[in-house]
């Protein structure tokens, strides 16, 4: 990947994660691991890989993203935004009464959600329903679905993996599909390994009958050759498992199964922030008056403790 | 016009309408000898897809069928479909995706099979979420028209369906309209609210009233959700007493949806005829004797209810 473009997508992911860590401050409640597990994989997509236009969010011939583990929309949130979707101003409305940014995705609340999700296991399903859709009206479309790992312990999840490289065929195979796991090995109650560990994966999907790509999650290079990978694949749908960490960016949050379901407080949340910025703590006050985006950001999160 | 099971009229209804409109498809859970969308499957090969014996995923792919602008038809069981609620209550009807939910073999009129295969609790599941209607049309003119009302109406829809042959009741110049309830026979001692299966027999039922001097009026409730509230308002005002006849649980199904209506709007007193606890293995004609639901129990049901 040309550096330019390299530095542009690090860019956005990291404004994205002060983004999540913004919104989740302000709703006092929601899943900061897994958005910030998901995210590089999500900015990848919505500004590398997928045609929309946030205009016209129901454009025929859009790419679609089913977000599976309907938790993480945080994230989701935060690049729709970023996306020109919606405001960026309306990201701390979060969970709050009468916002569209429900706190697991309403589709009808907020155009650009392609399904309603949050109950988890469902997603993968409806990815296979609209990419034989779109196959069956010859669209170009893409369907990208990200999966959890803790939530392919549901067994919906094994009929779509079951049905999926068979559905349509022979004249409409759903390579039109990019199914994408999230592995970052936690889930609610403890570690994936320590609940019920989800081991072989690779083996199992490859049983399964699909195509098989392997990456690190947080490398843009290797989640866009992947995508090129799965776009190039022809009369199945691809299967990629993004190895991840929960809370990437944040040293506190990182590989803790606290903070699957937990909000920061406000002085976590400014310390997330200045993590995610990668500012040391001496150089804050500075780097805050050089930024004055970020430092009003900031500024809201310490007027929410003082509340 | 002979007995025809509302799963056959359905069958030959989508048949036909698929012809005409090329955004309907079948999604099957391997029972599509059951569910008659075999004729379908074989006229419109690429339209039909059986996904195995998998009915959340079924669900899910005709919501997603739905979202890229198809009109999905979901088929199975009563039981087996509706069972699989969570995935209804999420990808169906919160996504708010146009899939047509049927659920053929309802009541315990489906007979040896047993309670395991009957459903029984399907109203009462989706009566509970806030867009899904429910349709149980009463014989095969009824069924053909509430297909193609399925085809045309904005969002999920939910059609009852029966395993066995249904007598004609109603008239041939019938017009179905969503939302509203028919009546098939005057009468003003009592309203006798049927639907589906053993709506014949509410008409059998009244028949043999009328010879013990009572006058039923007979209404055929087909749509469960919306109820037709002026209509059955109309018939407790009239009658002051009513009975609800229907091959499902009598606890959340057209009984309980009545009977709330009632509760709120015009305070009536209502029995209800149906099943309680769980279904049995049987001949469908025991079945219904058993349970109350053949004209004479229906009959005497009515009798007990009016004191007489």
């Amino acid at each position: 990947m040309p550096t330019a473009d390299l530095a542009r997508l690090q860019s956005i992911a990291r404004d994205c994660r002060v983004q999540i860590i913004r919104m989740l401050t302000h709703a006092g409640s929601g899943h900061p691991g897994g958005s910030l597990s998901v995210i590089d994989i999500l900015t990848t997509l919505f500004f590398a890989r997928m045609r929309y236009d946030p205009k016209r969010p129901d454009w025929p011939d859009r790419d679609r993203l089913v977000l599976s583990k309907g938790h993480c929309v945080p994230a989701l949130y935060s690049v729709m935004a970023k996306a020109g979707f919606f405001p960026e101003g309306r990201l701390i409305t979060l969970r709050k009464l009468g916002s569209p940014l429900q706190g697991h995705p309403d589709r009808v609340m907020l155009p650009g959600i392609e399904a309603a999700t949050g109950s988890l296991g469902q997603g993968l399903s409806m990815a296979l329903g609209m990419a034989l859709g779109l196959r069956l009206d010859g669209r170009p479309s893409r369907v990208y679905c990200v999966l959890g790992d803790g939530e392919t312990q549901e067994g919906q999840v094994w009929e779509a993996a079951m049905a999926a490289p068979k559905l349509g065929q022979p004249d409409h195979p759903l390579d039109n599909l990019c199914v994408i796991l999230d592995y970052n090995g936690i889930q609610l109650d403890d570690f994936v390994k320590k609940v019920l560990d989800l081991e072989p994966v690779l083996e199992k999907w490859k049983a399964f009958g699909w195509p098989l790509l392997e990456i690190d999650g947080h490398d843009f290079t290797q989640i866009t050759k992947a995508l090129d990978q799965a776009e190039a694949t022809r009369g199945r749908p691809t299967f990629i498992v993004a190895h991840t960490v929960k809370g990437k960016s944040v040293s506190f949050m990182e590989n803790d199964p606290e903070w699957h379901g937990k909000a920061p407080k406000p002085q976590e949340g400014i310390r997330a922030i200045r993590e995610i910025l990668s500012v040391a703590e001496g150089d804050w006050p500075a780097y805050r008056q050089a930024h004055a985006e970020t430092a009003a950001i900031v500024e809201e999160l310490e007027a929410l403790e003082k509340k | 016009m002979p007995a025809k099971a509302s799963r056959a009229a359905f069958g030959e209804a989508i048949l036909e309408l698929g012809a005409q409109d090329p955004r309907i498809v079948i999604v099957d859970a391997d029972l599509r000898k059951s569910t008659m969308t075999s004729a379908f499957a074989k006229a419109y090969p690429g339209r039909a897809f059986n996904v195995g014996i998998a009915e959340s995923n079924m669900i899910g792919i005709g919501a997603g069928l739905a979202l890229a602008g198809k009109i999905p038809f979901v088929c199975s069981f009563a039981c087996f479909v509706v069972g699989r609620f969570e995935t209804i209550r999420v990808s169906v009807a919160y996504t708010r995706a146009n899939v047509k939910i049927v659920g053929t073999h309802a009541g315990i009129a489906i007979g040896e099979d047993g309670y395991s295969q009957m459903g029984l609790e399907d109203i009462a599941c989706l009566r509970a979420l806030p867009n899904i209607p429910i349709i149980q049309p009463a014989d095969e003119i009824e069924t053909k028209q509430a297909v193609a009302y399925a085809v045309e109406h904005a969002g999920p829809l939910y059609l009852r369906l029966t395993r066995q042959n249904l007598e004609p009741v109603s008239p041939p110049a019938y017009r179905f309209q969503f939302g509203k309830a028919v009546v098939l026979r005057p009468g003003g001692d009592v309203a006798i609210l049927a639907s589906g299966g053993p709506l014949f027999n509410a008409l059998k039922a009244a028949e043999k009233l009328e010879g013990e001097g009572v006058r039923a009026e007979v209404v055929n409730v087909s749509c469960i959700k919306p109820l037709d509230e002026e209509r059955i308002v109309g018939s407790a005002t009239r009658t002051g007493r009513v009975v609800t006849v229907e091959d499902h649980s009598i606890w959340g199904g057209l009984g309980g949806a009545v009977s709330e209506l009632l509760a709120e709007v015009h305070p009536t007193p209502v029995k209800r005829l149906g099943i309680q606890g769980f279904g049995e293995s049987g001949d469908p004609k025991g079945l219904y004797a058993k349970h109350g639901l053949d004209p004479e129990g229906i009959a005497r049901g009515v009798m007990k209810f009016l004191n007489r």
